[in-house]
């Protein structure tokens, strides 16, 4: 394999577009020494190798992971494509290189270094989707909820799960303002949306009062002589603290209004594909198109 | 009174119970209904003492008959009392769980007129939660020592979890702080819901729709410093109740002084973090680390290290048994190692069938070596640049000990370094801390 450091491959962004990536890979039999999502700036030389996005490619190599590797592979790669370690396209590139030439092996490798990091990474994302489990905060707006939060890795896929199953016969969004991304659940179905931003009404005073006495609660359970701001921080750092209504100063003065409709932001575009064949799972990362 | 101060009133009451958890049961949503469980639990929140938040936790009342000494709402005591309606605590669990405030409800009492009475009132609310608003999180509840079998087995099916607080250790310290209870009292219904939980998971087996008792299992708590007993009487009593009425969990509550009396500890003493602590370390050796109380403390030794942790201070008192070779130890010996846990010795297992591993191996598991570097070798070495000669380690960790400048030596590892470990976390989740 002629291994030029320099070359550089660019992809749409995509989960499939990642694919097709490998499959160019070994049918040029090359080895990218960077695989570049949209957005990201260039290097002033570098002059980068476009790979076309296709499903069937993509599909000839997500579908050979499970025989060639293993499903637990598979599963492996589609969690990492949603963190947010910088180079995670050639962190599961490199993993995918060592499965094929390992097989199944690969997923006990615990030492080498691309296996350990990608393993650290979906380590990052999964325990990160767990805090939010618990420190999303709904407001009541009429009868949908709706939260913001602001996570590092890509979380709104594996919230999906844990949220649709539990709120089934609710209308609900999670708007994660990092990615600039909705997941809204109504009528018993969800989808993944794009929003840039996303302006809520004010609250009525049903919601207010339901804030404070959370957040009264929240003083009250604190044994004042087992005080530990230390371990507090290290278990919920502050980072969480924006979004969550306990520790929110201003909702004593917050002032209540009538429900109000709540509404994403007009420049939202609906881009969910309905029909992705075998990568269509919990775990697809949408592309803007 | 409006419900703001209830909540306050009966908020502030119920949190020196200190189980949290959540955990135990999987339970997914149902159509037309609303919550689901997560078996590992979901803490929601961390309260200014450190501790998880999952569960709305309150009284159904404070007016209480019994006058236990320790008890911020004996009868004695001269406090504001109220009560929350079933249908106003059922409105409040709910409004809080679509908000993902909270996992579900923790609800404990104190005796209203006598327990039967009591336990009714809390069956009208988890009834109103359970087939009113068709709610599926989790409940934790209290059965009220005394009542009779027929209602603690009706609250049962509504719940998670059901625990009877044991508080004091042993039958002198009862007598002489909690007159109203006795050995028995607790220990009956305790018996009663352990039968119940294994009739109903036989009855599973047996008929695909029977309604589960308390499918989370059974805990209590025990306090910890209001009484002279041991952290060997403790420890043997906890062994005692997962081995005799297989309780899923004991938890440990360092006195709190809310009371002045004659028999209890002075008013301004410090609750007993540490060794609150160090009980909790020495059950988790209980539960997953395939230790015996037996080898952790005796009469010559009853009660814990506070400067080392209890598994550190076996690994010293044996160290004909280390160094230990990581490329060979079987998974219990690994699990012995100080700073090797359940989560790093399964790592450690997976990565030796690929290939011998070495010490910088073992970090790039994210295995932490700052303590279990003394007990182990990787190919037959020592860690390189580690300077020990045989007893050379202890000094080593105990001159480590000493550099310790906290605060909150509660909450600390031994050894200081990851301030947060992957267990800690799952220790959290859990509901440990």
């Amino acid at each position: 394999m002629p291994d030029r450091t320099d070359l550089v491959y660019a992809y749409d962004g995509s989960f499939e577009g990642l694919m097709c990536c490998v499959f160019e890979s070994y049918e040029q039999k090359e080895n990218p020494s960077i695989i570049r999502p949209p957005g990201v700036q260039q290097s002033l030389f570098d002059t980068a190798k476009w790979i076309e996005t296709d499903e069937h490619k993509a599909d000839r190599v997500f579908n050979s992971i499970p025989s060639k590797i293993s499903s637990k592979a598979q599963e492996l790669i589609k969690l990492g494509f949603l963190t947010c370690a910088p180079n995670k396209e050639l962190l599961i590139y490199h993993f995918l290189r060592l499965g094929f030439k390992y097989g199944c092996k690969v997923m006990t490798m615990l030492t080498d270094d691309t296996v350990c990091s990608l393993q650290k990474a979906v380590r990052h994302l999964t325990s990160e989707s767990q805090k939010f489990m618990g420190f999303v905060r709904f407001s009541v707006y009429g009868e949908v909820l709706v939260a913001v939060i602001e996570p590092k890795n890509f979380v709104l896929p594996l919230l999906s799960v844990h949220f649709c199953d539990r709120f089934r016969n609710e209308t609900f969004m999670i708007y994660d303002k990092t990615h600039s991304m909705a997941l809204i659940y109504r009528s018993q179905k969800a989808e993944l949306i794009f929003a840039d931003e996303l302006t809520l009404p004010e609250v009525d005073g049903t919601e207010i009062e339901y804030r404070q006495l959370w957040k009264q609660f929240y003083k009250t359970i604190a044994i004042e002589s087992r005080n530990n701001p230390q371990c507090r921080m290290a278990l919920m750092p502050k980072r969480y603290w924006d979004h969550m209504t306990e520790l929110d100063d201003s909702i004593e003065q917050a002032k209540s209004k009538g429900p109000d409709q709540w509404r994403v932001a007009e420049t939202a575009t609906e881009i969910l594909p309905t029909s992705i064949g075998a990568l269509a799972s919990p775990f697809q990362y949408p592309t803007r198109k | 009174m409006d419900i703001y101060n209830k909540l306050t009133i009966l908020s502030d009451s119920a949190k020196y119970d200190v189980a949290c958890t959540s955990s135990g049961v999987d339970r997914s949503g149902k159509q037309g209904s609303i919550g689901s469980a997560a078996k590992a639990g979901i803490c929601h929140s961390f309260s200014a003492d450190g501790r998880c938040i999952s569960l709305l936790k309150v009284l159904m009342t404070n007016v209480c008959i019994f006058d236990c000494k320790y008890c911020v709402n004996r009868m004695s005591n001269d406090i504001v009392r109220v009560g929350f309606t079933p249908s106003e605590l059922a409105e409040l669990t709910i409004n809080f769980y679509r908000r993902n405030y909270i996992e579900g409800l923790f609800l404990s009492s104190g005796v209203i007129k006598n327990p039967n009475n009591t336990i009714e009132q809390m069956i009208k609310a988890l009834e109103i939660l359970r087939n009113v608003y068709h709610f599926g999180g989790y409940i934790h509840v209290k059965a009220i020592p005394g009542a009779d079998s027929e209602l603690i087995t009706r609250l049962g099916l509504l719940a998670d979890r059901m625990s009877i607080n044991i508080e004091l250790p042993s039958q002198e310290s009862l007598k002489l702080l909690a007159p109203d209870k006795t050995k028995e009292s607790i220990l009956r219904p305790m018996g009663l819901i352990t039968t119940k939980i294994q009739e109903s998971s036989t009855d599973l087996v047996k008929f695909r729709h029977a309604s589960k008792f308390v499918p989370a299992g059974q805990s209590t708590q025990l306090i910890v410093g209001a009484t002279p007993d041991t952290d060997h009487k403790i420890l043997t009593l906890t062994e005692g109740l997962y081995r005799k009425y297989h309780l899923k969990r004991v938890f440990f509550s360092a006195y709190i002084p809310v009371a002045e009396h004659s028999l209890l500890p002075s008013i301004d003493i410090k609750p007993p973090l540490v060794r609150e602590h160090r009980l909790y370390q020495a059950d988790w050796l209980l539960r997953f680390y395939g230790f015996e109380a037996k080898e952790l403390l005796d009469e010559q030794n009853p009660n814990f290290n506070l400067q080392v942790d209890p598994k550190c201070n076996w690994a010293l008192n044996h160290l004909e048994k280390f160094p230990l070779e990581i490329n060979k130890a079987p998974y219990e010996m690994l699990l012995r190692v100080p700073g090797i846990g359940v989560t790093s010795a399964m790592r450690i297992l997976t990565a030796r069938r690929t290939g011998p591993i070495d010490f910088s191996g073992l970090k790039k598991m994210g295995i932490v070596l700052k303590r279990a570097q003394y007990f182990i070798t990787c190919k037959g070495k020592i860690m390189e640049g580690l300077k020990i000669t045989s007893d050379g380690a202890i000094r080593a960790l105990m001159a480590d000990q000493h550099k310790l400048p906290s605060p909150y030596p509660e909450q600390l590892s031994l050894f200081n370094e990851p301030f947060l470990t992957r267990e800690d976390v799952q220790q959290c989740l859990t509901g440990q801390i």
